[in-house]
């Protein structure tokens, strides 16, 4: 197989170092000690100027965290992480407070801009004021929450959203401002004892978003985040929490890339999604972080609990990511479908190369009665990755109607990669129907050099092969997430085939 | 010069010999068939002219207008002008044919150093073609050939080489699963497409096709060679008397 062989030859040769999004930004930052103890947490407690009730939260986690020892049940393979040898706080020193884009650090927005995340055009493209005329009803708001390492350094849109009723902010302000909403729902979907990554973010979390969106409120606008680890040595830990009340409706997009660097970074990041009866929410993660470099040196660890929560009757959570960074991923995006004709979608693209390992899936939790779920899933694996899906469907006793569809395909790009697929399927009464399909295929010699000879290049047509691939999971993003995802596709199989 | 020419090709592929020293030299403006019996190599020579990996080419030459083709990776032949019509074409799900083509084409172009098509000027060239070829428009937003009929997956080979104007056309059994309509079809696109400029390889088993496409000159390939070569009379007295004649030529 000499296309392939070529192929493989060529990820050899891959220059990961050059990975586009590796840099720096040079600002000064405010970091807590090094290490993990109840004086860190109450440092990042304190910094955050939370009420006592936060801090004994995060005390009550991180005792818990101490009995806790790490999962090692995922197809996942790295040195042990020493959690005293990493920062747990970081965030980008402010000189005064930030009222507007114009006052960000312009270090921070040029950083943005090497992303190709231009906030600036972002802010006036989409705008709340377009030029008369030049509205295009094809080209969504999307208010964008950024954070930059731990702290969320610039909000957008907050007027309209505020006219509606949304409250987007960041997580550490919502602590302040709408206590007793955090206070009800924080926790409730992924409890602090849940695993070790999830029991270590809620004791150490930095920062996030929060999301409310109140009864028969569409939201006006995609919410999105980008953010990225800029600190050497920072462990990064999100908190999302997003809670669509009766009949609302929220679309919320999340993309990260994050600079190279030589130590392996952990990232262990919590979402949690609330769903009350006929509300639905669509969470959309494009990840690139740096996958570590040719000989697999670097890279983040990605170690996520995402989890949603259809609470109320006919409620919806629909996850769609497209995942092509890190050097370890431990990510099962999820969905518990509590209320009576519930449902819960999960589709993923999945894409590693070098060494990278994922090892990713869901859990569709059936507990409603005539509940439903959908899993489509897309791993891709090239160089000499793993590639693994993990999934799992259960229905309970009282879930009578349950169905769920799950298909399963795998890519393999040269010889030296893996993929696998381990689903668990367990139906608890005899009228749930659970549907499943798996593929594995070899990208074919044939098809490439088809492309090639219609004058394509090698990697145009593994790009193009891949992006055929994945197109029933593209069609679920957002229009302008679709775009980009389907770049980023392209980008990392630039990687792959020189 | 000559618009192709093979001196002497030995192809070898997985350590065996497939080629024996093969000769070919093809002008601009002719249009040549290749018949032989099965195995006898000439997808072989399509493929190594194509550029397709896993043949090992362990003597000979070919050149295209006087350069090395062997050279060349084979986009940059795809570019130069070289086509391709195979004899099974293959299925890319997901990728939309009218996208596929487009991709394709402007790949071409650039690597040529011309400008890419705007989608106006796109879209009314593959309408043109396409409706002469009796190709649907909805087949276009289709899969590239996925689901199509045998007929219509050798329709969408020609449709290829309508839209990129390559000056090499090399058609690699292209009669074959055609029923009688979509044979002239096929045959009527490839004759529309003959210019003093461009040269066809027709590949073969049938003498039917060459009352279509009537070729200049007949080559007999056997056992990896070609044995004869004759007038468009050889096609007729292979039909009547079989391969077995140059066996031994062979
Ligand atoms: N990849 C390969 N591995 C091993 N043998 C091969 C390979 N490709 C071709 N061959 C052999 O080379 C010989 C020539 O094959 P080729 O496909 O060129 O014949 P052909 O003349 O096109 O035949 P047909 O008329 O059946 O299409 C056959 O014996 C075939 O088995
Ligand atoms: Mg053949």
């Amino acid at each position: 197989m000499p296309a392939v062989q070529e192929t493989v030859d060529r990820v050899k040769r891959i220059d990961v170092d050059q990975y586009r999004y590796g840099f720096e930004t040079l600002i000064e930052s405010d970091k807590a000690p090094k290490g993990l103890s109840e004086e860190t947490v109450k440092f990042i407690s304190e910094k955050k100027n939370e009420p006592a009730w936060m801090l004994q939260w995060r005390l009550e986690a991180y005792r818990r965290w101490l009995t806790m020892t790490e999962p090692t049940w995922a197809r996942v393979d790295y040195p042990k992480i020493d959690f005293q040898d990493l920062y747990y706080y970081s965030a980008p020193k402010p000189k005064k407070t930030i009222t507007s884009l114009d006052e960000i650090d312009p270090e921070i927005l040029k950083t943005y801009e090497k992303l190709g995340i231009p906030l600036r055009e972002v802010a006036m493209l989409e705008g709340v004021e377009p030029k008369p005329g030049e509205e295009d009803p094809n080209r969504r708001k999307i208010a964008v929450d950024a954070v930059f390492d731990s702290v969320s350094v610039a909000t957008t849109f907050k007027a309209e959203l505020k006219k509606a009723g949304v409250i987007f902010m960041p997580i550490s302000e919502a602590i302040r401002e709408h206590p007793e909403l955090v206070q009800k729902y924080l926790g409730s979907v992924v409890p602090t004892s849940d695993n070790f990554y999830a029991t270590l973010n809620s004791a150490v979390f930095s920062d996030g978003s929060f999301v409310y969106v109140p009864p028969g409120v569409r939201c006006p606008m995609e919410l999105s985040t980008y953010f990225r680890i800029n600190e050497r040595n920072t462990g990064q830990f999100e908190r999302t929490l997003i809670i669509a009340d009766k009949g609302a409706y929220v679309s919320y997009l999340e993309g990260c890339t994050a600079p190279q660097r030589d130590e392996n970074q952990l990232h262990a990041a919590v979402v949690e999604l609330v769903a009350h009866d006929d509300a639905e929410i669509k969470y959309s993660t494009v990840q690139n972080w740096y996958p570590g470099n040719s000989e697999g040196k670097g890279g983040i660890y990605n170690f996520v609990t995402k989890r949603g929560d259809c609470r109320g009757d006919r409620s919806k959570i629909s996850w769609t990511q497209v995942e092509t960074g890190s050097a370890i991923t431990w990510k099962y995006p999820s969905c518990i479908l509590r209320g009576d004709n519930s449902s819960g979608e999960f589709y993923s693209i999945a894409i590693s190369n070098g060494f990278q390992q994922v090892d990713s899936g869901t859990k569709m939790i059936h507990l409603g009665k005539n509940t439903s779920s959908r899993i489509i899933s897309k791993g891709i694996a090239a160089g000499k990755s793993q590639n693994t899906y993990r999934g799992l469907v259960t229905a309970h006793r009282k879930a009578t109607g349950a169905r769920n569809f799950t298909a399963c395909d795998s890519l393999l790009i040269g010889d030296k990669c893996g993929a696998h697929t381990v689903p668990y399927i367990e139906a608890k009464n005899s009228s749930a129907t659970f549907e499943h399909e798996a593929t594995t295929s070899k990208i074919s010699e044939d098809v490439l050099f088809y492309c090639i000879q219609r004058g394509l290049s090698q990697e145009e047509a593994v790009g193009l092969v891949v992006n055929g691939f994945v197109k029933d999971v593209l069609q679920q993003l957002p229009m302008e997430f679709a775009v980009e995802a389907q770049k980023l596709i392209s980008i990392s199989l630039e990687g792959s085939v020189g | 010069m000559a618009l192709l020419e093979v001196k002497d090709l030995k192809v070898r592929v997985e350590e065996r010999e497939i080629l024996h020293g093969l000769n070919l030299t093809v002008n601009e403006g002719e249009i040549h068939a290749i018949m032989g019996p099965n195995g006898s190599g000439k997808s072989t020579l399509s493929h190594v002219i194509a550029g397709k990996p896993g043949y090992e080419v362990t003597d000979g030459q070919i050149l295209f207008r006087g350069e090395d083709l062997l050279e060349m990776s084979p986009d940059m032949r795809a570019a130069k002008g070289v086509f391709l019509a195979f004899q099974y074409p293959v299925e890319i799900p997901g990728v939309a044919t009218m996208n596929f083509l487009r991709t394709a084409l402007n790949a071409q172009r650039k690597a040529r150093g011309e400008s890419e098509y705007s989608t106006p000027d796109f879209l009314k060239k593959v309408r043109e073609v396409s409706k002469s070829l009796n190709i649907p428009q909805d087949m276009l937003k289709r899969g590239v050939n996925v689901g199509f009929s045998g007929g219509e997956k050798k329709r969408n080979e020609v449709l290829q080489m309508a839209l990129f104007e390559p000056s090499l056309c090399i058609l690699d059994e292209m009669d074959s699963g055609l029923d009688i309509d979509a044979l002239r079809i096929a045959a009527d696109g490839v004759n529309a497409l003959h210019s003093p400029k461009r040269a066809m390889v027709v590949i073969t088993h049938y003498q039917r096709l060459l009352n279509y496409i009537v070729p200049d000159i007949v080559h007999v390939m056997s056992k990896g060679r070609v044995v004869k070569s004759g007038g468009k009379e050889l096609a007729l007295e292979l039909e009547a008397s079989g391969y077995a004649q140059f066996e031994d030529a062979a």
